[in-house]
This record gives structure tokens, C-alpha cells and sequence, in this order.
């Protein structure tokens, strides 16, 4: 499963070396590539069904300094390198019309993959630092070169806000290395290191919110709306898709894999807020709410996406911060059903939609009467956007019950505040739906006209091929979660119960 | 007699196999509707099989039941008892009768069988599941085709009338979901999850541990929970005052979804409130009875007369409909009440006996209407304004004599489907509610002027000069008017063909009812 890493950095490597004329060559090598790591996340992930963690190598690295070159999956990185090698598919074949040094964008599309991947598989400390490091650099690139509506502003500011939330991590990690006595920085020898309560109770906020701010935590959500807009089609995609999950993942295998007792209770409480589980979970509440009303009040189709974004990650920060198991579990299986969900959503605004009205604004859209002029867009955003409204039946269901069921175990005031968010969700996502495909108004004579004249052009077949890889998965995990549950749940478990030792 | 070979997962095919029709109906875009009318057949004779299969105790039979999501405590579980079974029935009817009514949508056909499909999967899916979880994701599903068939298909208003209709089902469907949550969270522990299963929550319910549950995680909010859910039944149903969607969304819609709206979607409602509500939430029902008694007879009065005001043929018919499953809601909250003696529990059966017969019978005659007032706008270029006709009986009498008797169906003749339902909702009732009984004979009265009226202005008098070449059935729409209409006849004279099988179920529900 290690492959993964490398193949998406071989990858890369070679997607630089080809020539730039031949831009056809470069998608299919990137497909093929693509697809090659989603062949071995899929066969490791089913290798994987019935086992704990598996160690794919450990060797040292830099001995003076105990750090190990590990890579190893739990129940937790597999389900998210499945994700992964599903959003890189797909990702490929929404960006099939970039005709800008096409070999370049999928050099650098291929390197934050593998950036991605290796943050999955790390089991040290260290390494997971250099590969989350390693997905920012392509990321910056991506949307500043290839991008829309205030790039080089999108790019970086969230450059900016990567960078300093690295900076927290970064700290926290040399102090948790240093006050373990300086041996080892692999997870498994910190997390039984037996850290002090005090020094994680500083420590862990420091480490969580650096994480956080890529999960999209509120307050420091602010450079997802914007980077989302401003980054191309695919880059949206991973950066909501993958990039976000990121910061969740870390929160979790790194926040509170390491430092359980950062969440223990201050022994005072202030305003009924007694601990720094008690702050995150009301961010992250705060974050649902928020992020669901702003995007209603979007007038920009892709805007509304951004910030639904930042309302689904809450409920991942959210289960996280319930601290059982069911909420936990909601929270890794929200990660990958947002991940999916997400992607299909920026596919169909940013790519479907948008390379062939050339607006995004709803005031444009609505006199387009894109329901019939592009019914296919139409119908994937239905599916699309009933899945994000957490219906039955979709992946979003199960994980958001799950964490709004683990979060009342813990508070029931947040399963009721987070309550008013699905509401919330479910507006604005009609909403959207309603101006950007489905508008009322009749279409006059002269835009019945042009309409003839401007003929879109025909889906094409990678679109086709994406919006089904995204669909069958949301669809699949809503119908059948044990699917991935089965792998969840143990690894949730093993965790918690490390936590507790 | 058992159809069925023991295990096999009857009600899952019966629910997929529109599905399947649905896909292959988007795939063949212009022969989507022999698709859609082969399909809805195919379902027809598999209810019809379900239907003679069932256990003769009245109990839940057909059940299919696998773990689905363990940690929610979700499994997937099925089964049907006769009210189920009638159901799946009806909608299979009503779904074949408006596949064929929509001979005139050149619009799209693709997609509009395709989302009819949905539809009756989404109906099916509701009338068989026995989990919250799963039962709510077809109660869901059924409404997303619904809106884009009157959004997409229907007449001037529709976008207002499409959102009103959502807006409307969605907010009860959000109360439901709340309710649910909380009583789902409610029977959690630490280790294991809550249930969803409606037949355990019953079970919990009879024996007063659910209430206690709940009361001891959240305080007093045992009510509150069960006002939800009578919110979300009652948008759909509806029950006064929250039907205010419907006239327009009936209206709107084009003939053929109007059909499926008002002869299988609005049982859904009634179907929820005597598999869900009643069961679960009984004796808090019971404690609100007086005041939803009073609701259910300003639905019935105030159906009728509004049915009377309007001019429109089918603005007529939709609050016709409005009164008519008045009834059925009389009869549910009239029964919510303890009892003791047989004669009371007679009261009891008779009244519950009356509601599913009428469900079917309303199904079936609203249906009938629909598709009548469609043929009429296909014959006119649209029109269906009450003033618009008159003397039709000449130049069309088949037409006007099969339309009259399906209208005096509605009007509740003896001899005819409604009268046997309305009576036993009547005879139930009366000796356990005799105020509301005798306030809702008024309701009665209206209608009958309101059909009166209807026939006399469309098929009587003289013909205008426009309508002496109105063009009377011909073959294909007779063949296919007349099983629905021999079907009226049928269960007019020999009701027991259907209270055979549902009177064991009637018993076995109320056996297990505590209010």
C-alpha cells in the first residue's frame, strides 16, 4: 500500500519531464497514474478488511535523532487513502480540459497526492510533518497559476494560513519530542511516552488548532471560501475533497492520539466551559451554523459551496470532540462522505457548469434555464446536493447521525444547536438549486435566440466518467456503511482506548 | 395460500423493480412509456401476489430483516400485515392508471416516467419498511420526484406551487426526523445504540417503558415528540390548517401526477399514523384527542365547503380530497381513546376497518376523477373550468355515464366503493365521538351538493354551440377505464373481499394498541 506514496511522486516526476506540446499525453499518463493508486487503495484496503494496523516499512531515517521513515494504515488511514485514490480519479478527469502546461499542473497535481497520501501512512511524527508540508508547496502553485477569481489573493492567503498553522504544529511537535526525553519521534512511542497532564494541556491546543485551521475550524476558516473559488476545478476539489481531511486526520491520529489528556478539564469552568474539548466543540458547532447561513446568503454558485464546506467539516471537528466511539467513528466516516460529496459538488460548479457559462453568479445563471440546456449538470447537482443535505440514503446521512448521536452522549446542546444547521443545509442547498438550474422565469424571444446560437458543448466523457465514480461512492457507503464502519470502527477503538492509557 | 416460496425477498423486489424501470426508462428516452407501463404492470401482479400471501392472524408477514448499520442500531426490516399490503396495492393501481393517462407528455418522457418510477418505488419503500432509518430515506425519496414532476411538467404556477409543496412536506419531515432522533436517542445507553424499530418502539410503548425512557433523558418532552410526528403526517395527509400547499400543488400539477399525489402520496400520511403514530405515541395522542377531533371535522366541513366555492374542476376535487381523508382522520383520533367492553372495542374495529377501506377506496375514485378531468382537457386544449361545459351527456354519453359513476362513488352511493368505508367510519365512530359524527355528517351533505352541482353543469342542460363534436371514448380508454370501474362495483356489493384480509389485521393492531 506504500505504493501509493510512490507512484503518485514517480509520477509527478516523469508528468514534469513530458512535453509540454503534447498535453493529451500528459492527462493520460496522469490518469494512469491516478487510477494505479486507486487499483492499490482499493486491493489494500480490502487486504486490510479483517486486520489491525499494518507496518508497510520502518526503517531509520535520521538515527541520531530516532526519527523512522514508517509507514503504517489502521482502519482510519485506509478508509482515507480509499478517499484519497477516489478524489484523484476523479480529479484527473474534471481536469481534462486544461490546455495551460498541462504537464506541469499535473506535476504538481500528482506531487500533492502523494503529499496527501504519505500524511495518511505516517506513522511518525516526523514524516507526517514533511509530507503535510510537502502538499502545501502544489497547492499554492495549483491555484495561483491555473486559477480563477483572485488567485494570486486565494493562493496566498491560503499559503498564510497553512504556513502558521504548520508553525503550531511544528512547535507542539518539537516540545512533545523533547519532553518525551528525546528518542523517538514515531506516534506509537510518543503516545505512550507519558507525557505530563500539564504540558498537554497546553500543548494540545497549540497542536489542534494548527491542524484545525485546515480542517476549516471557525474562526480560522477564513481562507477556504476563498481558496476554493480562486483554485481550478480539480484543485477545489482535492482541496475540500483531501486537503481539509488533512487537518481533521491530524487533529485526530496527532491531537488527540497524543495528547488525551489535553482534553481533560481545566478544574474551572467559565461560562459553563470547563475544558478545550468544550472550546472546540462549540467552535466546531459554531463553524456548522455559521458556514450553513453564510452560504445561504452566497450570490456566487461556487461561494456557496465554499462555505458549505465549512459547515460539513464542523461536523467532523465536531465528532471528534464527542470522544466515544460513535461519534468518532461519524466523524472519520463524514470525512471520507464529505470528501466524496464535496468533490461531486465543485465538479459540477466548477467544471460542468462554469467552463461553459463562463459565470457563476446566480443573477447570470437564472435567465440560462440550465435545466434545459444542461440537463445532465442539472440532475448530478440534484443528486448532489440531496446527498450534502444529509437525506437517507447517501453517505452524509449515516455519518452526520452518528455524530449528532455521539455528540448528544456527550452534550446534548450540541446535537441541538448543530440541529438548526441541517435545517440551514437544506435551504441553502435548494436555494442553489432552484436559481442556478431551475429558475422560474420564462425565457424571452432574443434568449431563445442566442441560446440557438450559443449551443453549449456536449458533456464530455470524462465528466461522464467522474461524476459516476463520485455518485456510486456517496451513494454505495449511504446504502451499505458497514463498508467502511467494519474498518472504522476498531481502529476508532484502539484509539481511544491508547488515549485512555 | 402461499404464492410465495418462503424466504424469498418479495417486498425488496417489488421496491427495487421500479428502480430498475426508472434507469431503463431514462435510457430509452421516447419508449419510456411502454417501459413504464410493462413495469408498473409487472408490480401490479407482484402486490396482487403479496397481497393473497399474507398470514392470516392479521400479523406482519413477509419480513426481511438483516443488520444494516449495527452501530445506529439500523437494520433493514420489512414485512407487510394487510395494510401494508393494501397499500403496496393501491399504489400499484394508481401508479398503472396515471402511466396511463400520460399518453399526451411529449415533454421530456424520458424523464418523466422515469421520475413516476421513483415515485412508486419511493411509495412502495414506505409502505413495507419497518425502520425509522430506512422508512424515512423512501418518505424522502418519494418527495424529490414529486416536486420535479409538478415543477418541471405543470401548469402556469407551478414554481410557486412546487416550492410551496416542498417547503410544506419538508418542515414536517424535519419535525419527524427531530421526534425521532430524540426517542432513538432516548433508548441509547452507553454500549449500545438506541432503536428505530418501529415494532420494538411499539412494544416499548405499550408497556409504558418508552415514555419513561425518554422522560428520564429529556424531561417532559413525551408530547412534544408526538406532535412532531402528527406534524409531519398531518402536512401529508393534510389535516386543516396545514393543508394550504395542496390546492395548488393539485392544480398544478399536470393530471397524471395529480393522480399519484392524491391517491397514493396523501396515504402515506394516514398509512404513518396508523403504523407509526398511534403505536409509539398512543397514549399522548389519546391526551390531545379532543382537540385533533376538532381538526379532523374542520377537515372534513371545511373541505367540503370549499370544494363548493371553487370554480375550478380540479381545484374542486383537490379540497374533495381534502374532505374525504377528513374521514379517515376522524375515524384514527376518534379510536385514540381507552376502552372497555366489546361493545366499544367494536366501535373500535369498525372505525379502523372503515379508515383502511377508505384509504384504498379514496385512493381509487380520486384517481378515477383525475384521469377523467385529464381526458377532458386533452379533448378541450385545457379547459376545466366548471362554467366551461355543458350537456356533455349528448354528444359523449359513454364518457359522461362512466364519469358518473365514479363521481357518485366520491359522493359515497350505496352500491359503489366509498359508501362501505364511510359508513364503517361512521358506525364506528359515532358511539365513541357522537359530537364529531354528527358535526361531520355536515361534510357529508356538502359533498353531495358539491358533485351534485359538477354533474349537473357539465353533463346537463344545453350543449354549447363548441362542445357538439365533444368526442366520446373510444376503445382503448374504455378497456382501460374498465377494471377500475368494474372494481368499484366489486367492493361496493362484496366488501369483504378486501375486509377479509384486513379485519385480522384491524384486530391484531388494536390488540396491540395501549392509549
Amino acid at each position: 500500500m506504500a505504493w501509493v506514496i510512490y507512484i503518485s511522486f514517480a509520477g509527478a516526476f516523469i508528468s514534469a519531464l513530458l512535453p509540454r506540446a503534447k498535453p493529451t499525453l500528459a492527462r493520460w499518463w496522469a490518469l494512469l497514474v491516478a487510477v494505479a493508486g486507486l487499483v492499490i487503495a482499493v486491493a489494500g484496503y480490502a487486504a486490510g478488511m479483517s486486520q489491525g494496523r499494518q507496518v508497510f516499512i520502518d526503517v531509520h531515517w535520521v538515527p541520531s535523532m530516532g526519527i523512522h521513515f514508517l509507514l503504517a494504515a489502521d482502519g482510519i488511514s485506509r478508509v482515507l487513502i480509499l478517499l484519497t485514490g477516489i478524489a484523484s480519479v476523479a480529479g484527473v478527469l474534471f481536469s481534462w480540459n486544461i490546455d495551460l502546461r498541462t504537464n506541469q499542473f499535473f506535476a504538481f497535481y500528482l506531487a500533492l497526492i502523494g503529499g496527501v497520501y504519505g500524511v495518511f501512512l505516517s506513522g511518525d511524527l516526523f514524516l507526517l510533518f514533511v509530507f503535510y508540508e510537502i502538499a502545501i508547496v502544489p497547492k499554492y502553485f495549483l491555484i495561483s497559476i491555473w486559477g480563477s477569481t483572485r488567485r494570486e489573493y486565494g493562493a496566498m492567503k491560503l499559503a498564510l494560513y497553512s504556513f502558521v498553522g504548520s508553525a503550531m504544529v511544528l512547535i507542539g511537535l518539537l516540545a512533545a519530542y523533547t519532553m518525551a526525553g528525546s528518542h523517538s519521534t514515531t506516534l506509537g512511542y510518543l503516545a505512550h511516552a507519558g507525557l505530563p497532564v500539564d504540558f498537554q494541556l497546553w500543548c494540545f491546543p497549540l497542536v489542534f488548532i494548527g491542524f484545525a485551521i485546515l480542517a476549516g475550524m471557525w474562526p480560522f476558516h477564513t481562507w477556504a471560501p476563498t481558496g476554493h473559488v480562486a483554485a481550478p476545478t480539480a484543485a477545489s476539489m482535492l482541496l475540500a475533497g483531501v486537503v481539509m481531511k488533512l487537518g481533521a486526520y491530524g487533529c485526530l491520529r496527532v491531537g488527540i492520539g497524543l495528547f488525551p489528556h489535553g482534553l481533560d478539564t481545566w478544574g474551572f469552568s467559565f461560562l459553563g466551559i470547563g475544558s478545550w474539548r468544550d472550546v472546540f466543540a462549540w467552535l466546531a458547532v459554531i463553524g456548522i451554523v455559521y458556514g450553513a447561513l453564510v452560504a445561504l446568503a452566497q450570490t456566487d454558485f461556487k461561494f456557496v459551496i465554499g462555505y458549505s464546506s465549512v459547515s460539513h467539516m464542523g461536523f467532523v471537528l465536531l465528532g471528534l470532540m464527542t470522544l466515544n466511539q460513535i461519534g468518532v467513528d461519524g466523524a472519520v466516516l463524514q470525512m471520507f462522505s464529505h470528501g466524496v460529496i464535496a468533490g461531486l459538488l465543485f465538479a459540477i460548479v466548477g467544471r460542468i457548469v462554469y467552463d461553459r457559462t463562463h459565470t457563476r453568479q446566480f443573477a447570470e445563471l437564472e435567465p440560462m434555464h440550465l435545466s434545459r440546456r444542461l440537463p445532465f449538470a442539472a440532475w448530478a447537482f440534484v443528486f448532489a446536493g440531496v446527498a450534502s443535505m444529509g437525506l437517507p440514503g447517501f453517505s452524509g446521512f449515516v455519518a452526520e447521525l452518528q455524530v449528532l448521536v455521539g455528540a448528544w452522549q456527550a452534550n446534548p446542546w450540541w446535537t441541538i444547536a448543530s440541529g438548526i444547521g441541517i435545517i440551514v443545509g437544506v435551504a441553502y442547498v435548494w436555494r442553489a438549486l432552484q436559481k442556478a438550474f431551475f429558475s422560474d422565469a420564462l425565457p424571452t424571444p432574443h434568449e431563445l435566440e442566442s441560446e440557438h446560437l450559443h449551443k453549449f458543448a456536449p458533456i464530455t466523457w470524462p465528466e461522464y466518467a467522474g461524476v459516476a465514480l463520485l455518485g456510486i461512492s456517496t451513494l454505495v457507503v449511504g446504502l451499505y456503511p458497514r463498508i467502511l464502519l467494519d474498518q472504522i470502527e476498531p481502529a476508532v477503538r484502539a484509539l481511544l482506548a491508547g488515549g485512555a492509557q | 395460500m402461499n404464492a410465495i416460496a418462503s424466504g424469498f425477498p418479495i417486498l425488496t423486489v417489488i421496491t427495487v423493480l421500479p428502480l430498475v424501470g426508472a434507469m431503463i426508462a431514462l435510457l430509452v428516452g421516447k419508449h419510456a412509456r411502454g417501459v413504464a407501463l410493462v413495469t408498473s404492470f409487472a408490480c401490479l401482479v407482484i402486490a396482487l401476489l403479496i397481497w393473497v400471501s399474507l398470514p392470516t392472524d392479521g400479523s406482519i408477514g413477509l419480513v426481511e430483516l438483516h443488520p444494516w448499520a449495527p452501530s445506529l442500531g439500523v437494520e433493514y426490516h420489512l414485512g407487510v400485515d394487510g395494510l401494508g399490503a393494501l397499500m403496496l396495492l393501491l399504489s400499484a393501481i394508481v401508479t398503472l392508471m396515471s402511466v396511463d393517462a400520460s399518453h399526451r407528455v411529449h415533454h421530456m418522457p424520458g424523464l418523466f416516467y422515469s421520475l413516476i418510477l421513483m415515485l412508486e418505488s419511493g411509495l412502495f419503500g414506505t409502505f413495507t419498511a419497518l425502520n425509522f432509518f430506512h422508512w424515512f430515506l423512501f418518505w424522502e425519496l418519494s418527495l424529490i420526484p414529486a416536486f420535479f414532476l409538478i415543477k418541471l411538467w405543470g401548469g402556469p404556477r407551478r414554481g410557486p406551487a412546487a416550492t410551496q409543496f416542498f417547503v410544506y412536506t419538508m418542515a414536517g419531515s424535519v419535525a419527524l426526523l427531530l421526534s425521532f432522533l430524540a426517542v432513538f436517542l432516548s433508548t441509547g445507553t452507553k454500549s449500545s445504540p438506541g432503536t428505530m424499530d418501529f415494532g420494538i418502539l411499539a412494544a416499548m410503548s405499550a408497556s409504558g417503558g418508552l415514555a419513561q425512557m425518554v422522560t428520564a433523558h429529556m424531561g417532559a418532552v413525551m408530547p412534544w415528540l408526538a406532535v412532531g410526528v402528527l406534524a409531519g403526517f398531518a402536512v401529508k395527509v393534510p389535516l386543516v390548517p396545514f393543508h394550504t400547499w395542496l390546492p395548488a400543488a393539485y392544480a398544478e400539477a399536470p393530471s397524471p401526477v395529480t393522480m399519484l399525489l392524491t391517491g397514493a402520496m396523501s396515504k402515506m400520511g394516514v398509512y404513518g399514523l396508523l403504523r407509526i403514530a398511534l403505536p409509539i405515541f398512543g397514549p399522548q395522542i389519546a391526551a390531545m384527542r379532543a382537540p385533533l377531533l376538532v381538526l379532523a371535522v374542520a377537515t372534513i366541513v371545511m373541505g367540503a365547503w370549499a370544494a363548493a366555492a371553487q370554480k375550478d374542476l380540479k381545484s374542486v376535487f383537490a379540497y374533495s380530497s381534502v374532505n374525504h381523508l377528513g374521514y379517515c382522520l376522524l375515524g384514527i383520533f376518534a379510536l385514540a381513546v381507552p376502552v372497555s367492553g366489546a361493545a366499544q372495542q367494536a366501535s373500535q374495529a369498525a372505525a379502523l376497518n372503515g379508515v383502511i377501506l377508505q384509504m384504498f377506496n379514496h385512493g381509487l375514485t380520486a384517481a378515477a376523477i383525475f384521469w377523467f378531468i385529464a381526458m377532458i382537457q386533452f379533448r378541450t386544449g385545457g379547459l376545466r373550468g366548471i362554467d366551461d361545459f355543458g350537456g356533455l351527456r349528448k354528444p359523449a354519453p359513454v364518457f359522461a355515464g362512466l364519469m358518473g359513476i365514479v363521481l357518485f362513488s366520491s359522493l359515497g352511493l350505496p352500491g359503489l366503493n366509498s359508501f362501505v368505508s364511510e359508513f364503517l367510519i361512521f358506525r364506528g365512530t359515532f358511539p365513541l365521538s357522537w359530537i364529531s359524527a354528527t358535526v361531520s355528517v355536515l361534510g357529508l351533505l356538502v359533498t353531495a351538493i358539491v358533485i351534485l352541482t359538477v354533474i349537473q353543469k357539465v353533463f346537463t342542460g344545453p350543449v354549447p354551440e363548441r362542445w357538439v363534436n365533444f368526442p366520446d371514448l373510444h376503445h382503448s380508454e374504455r378497456i382501460a377505464l374498465a377494471p377500475v370501474i368494474v372494481l368499484m362495483f366489486i367492493i361496493g356489493l362484496a366488501p369483504r373481499l378486501i375486509l377479509d384480509t384486513i379485519n385480522p389485521t384491524v384486530m391484531h393492531l388494536l390488540s396491540h394498541w395501549r392509549f
